[in-house]
């Protein structure tokens, strides 16, 4: 990800009218590795895909997969630590939502991270926001030794349980 | 800024504590704790614990939250307690599916029908 511009905040063609406006959103975060820090992002984000329209199940999933992103980024990949910073990346049309978050941490191998469905993980607190990152997105990968998360999640209509 | 409103209500009936949680988003790490520390607190009062958790007002939550909900299902297993888990909307139940918690907590549609699975 360009990390020129440290501390810059875009937010392109967000201006217009609710579901006529620009056909595409670009926003560019950096934040410090504290909590409080990705609120806002969260709240940018996802109001651009509310005014879009994306669908209530859609919404909850980019919530969801981006709260845990936002906070394995700032925990496990930058351990809090106040030089280091998370960057984040995204691109929303009507159809999608792209979501990249690169940390600045030691990275990660996914296939190390415990499965904690199985019985024997099923009590242990962590390795869960993975797993939901996964379940709710249509795509996700991890690049840059696990520092770098790309997910993409479509805005699809809503699905009937059972059908 | 910090949260003054606290992050969940406690009413008793008999011995059951039933603690329903204030905020729709159980998300941020400060409140996460708040609640562990409550529940904690409740669970050591009582000999034999019973817990029920009302997720009425519940629209987010996180994997730390999940976690904080582990922690609190060990414990009160830790002193022979029960815990009950209801009103969990439809959103928040499949993230107990995915993660397959739905098969540790045991969890309920309504609270009269949790409040009447406790065993004496």
């Amino acid at each position: 990800m360009d990390k020129a511009g440290s501390k810059r905040r875009t937010g392109r063609g967000r201006s217009g009218s609710p579901r006529t406006g620009p056909v595409r959103s670009h926003f560019v975060f950096t934040i410090p590795s504290v909590f409080a820090a990705s609120r806002d992002v969260q709240e940018k984000i996802l109001s651009d895909i509310e005014r879009r329209g994306f669908n209530e199940q859609t919404r909850f999933a980019i919530k969801l997969a981006l709260e845990e992103a936002l906070i394995n980024a700032i925990k496990h990949g930058n351990r809090f630590d106040p030089r280091k910073e998370v960057h984040v990346e995204a691109t929303i049309t009507p159809e999608e939502a792209l979501i990249i978050v690169e940390d600045e941490g030691p990275g990660f191998d996914r296939s190390s991270v415990p499965d904690p469905t199985l019985r024997e993980n099923v009590e242990k607190c962590s390795g869960r926001g993975i797993l939901l990152i996964e379940a709710y997105m249509n795509q996700v990968q991890w690049t840059n030794g696990g520092r770098c998360l790309r997910m993409i999640k479509r805005n699809e209509p809503d699905v009937i349980p059972g059908c | 800024m910090a949260e003054s409103i606290p992050q969940v209500s406690v009413v008793s009936q008999k011995d059951i504590r039933i603690v329903e949680f204030t905020n729709n988003k159980i998300l941020d790490e400060g409140n996460i704790t708040e609640i562990g520390t409550t529940l904690k607190s409740l669970i050591d009062e009582a000999g034999k614990p019973k817990l029920l958790l009302d997720f009425s007002n519940v629209d987010h939550l996180s994997s730390a939250a999940l976690g904080m909900l582990i922690n609190v299902n060990t414990e009160i297993k830790k002193k022979d307690g029960q815990l009950r888990l209801a009103n969990i909307k439809p959103q928040i139940f499949e993230v107990f599916v995915i993660t397959k918690l739905n098969k540790l907590f045991k969890i309920k549609a309504t609270r009269p029908e949790a409040l009447t699975s406790f065993d004496d």
